[in-house]
């Protein structure tokens, strides 16, 4: 029933773990239901998922932030639907411009200490999932593992 | 990593909220143009916000925002006239397009009312 749509799991910055954790578990869960995944983010949080996948056994692919900022703008390519994970103000900065950029379906995952208030705050178009997790990933895959797709 | 790191860029706040950024840029510019999250600047530099973006004019200079996910936002700013330039040139096509908009309404709207004849044949 998803074959051949696309999703994209946007990370943020990878100091609050369960974002590991939860990119590794969504990306396995939605290539199992047929979905193409892309996992995007800078460096550090890739260079984490690279070691911690080394076989590519989970997430197949994966791509530059800018880089992906840059196609869906100029029209190169674009998602069905997209998770952007955040825990900052900068996180919650990329997913508005995600909002305002792509045409796909977008969830705002938010966690860390804080997440209910930066829940609360986000104004743009994006289906909210909250959870106040830092170090057990339990409340957050609830969240996930309720969502429609 | 953008070239926008490469160029000679003057760092007016650091690792801040974006709200902080955007009220910095309004009111240290002498012109604030809004644009969408995902305007190019520097060739290779797509803007990062929450909507309105406020971008700045200061003399030959482009205040804008800088957002980095596990540092904050930063204000910067950078002589550019070209890159002024087409931002004023922006602008204008938005400030052109809006009132052909409102031209097109009023136009609709002052058609005139169906009379009274009309409407008895009817």
């Amino acid at each position: 029933m998803n074959q051949g749509k696309s999703a994209l799991l946007v990370m943020g910055c990878p100091e609050v773990p369960v974002q590991i954790s939860m990119v590794i578990y969504l990306a396995h869960k939605l290539k199992k239901a047929g979905w193409d995944v892309t996992v995007a983010g800078t460096n550090a949080p890739v260079k984490l998922l690279k070691v911690a996948d080394p076989e590519s056994y989970y997430v197949q692919k994966m791509a530059d932030l800018d880089q992906t900022i840059a196609d869906i703008v100029e029209k190169k390519y674009d998602y069905d639907i997209c998770f952007a994970f955040m825990h900052s103000d900068a996180g919650m900065t990329y997913g508005a411009t995600f909002s305002a950029i792509s045409h796909a379906r977008l969830f705002a995952v938010v966690f860390g200490k804080n997440a209910e208030a930066l829940g609360e705050s986000i104004d743009y178009p994006a289906e909210k999932i909250v959870a106040v997790a830092t170090h057990n990933p339990g409340p957050l895959k609830n969240k996930i593992d309720k969502v429609a797709l | 990593m953008s070239c926008i790191e490469q160029l000679k860029y003057r760092l007016y706040l650091e690792r801040t909220s974006f709200k902080e950024a955007r009220e910095y840029i309004e009111k240290n510019s002498e012109e604030v143009y809004y644009v969408d999250p995902g305007y190019r600047i520097f060739k290779d530099y797509y803007i990062i916000g929450i909507p309105p973006v406020a971008m700045g004019v200061r003399g030959k200079e482009l205040l804008f925002t800088y957002v980095k996910p596990c540092h904050g936002t930063f204000v910067m700013g950078i002589d550019s006239d070209e890159e002024i330039a087409r931002l004023r040139e922006n602008e204008a096509r938005k400030v052109k397009g809006s009132l052909k908009k409102a031209d097109k309404a009023k136009a609709e709207s002052s058609s005139p009312p169906a009379s009274f004849a009309e409407i008895y044949r009817k």
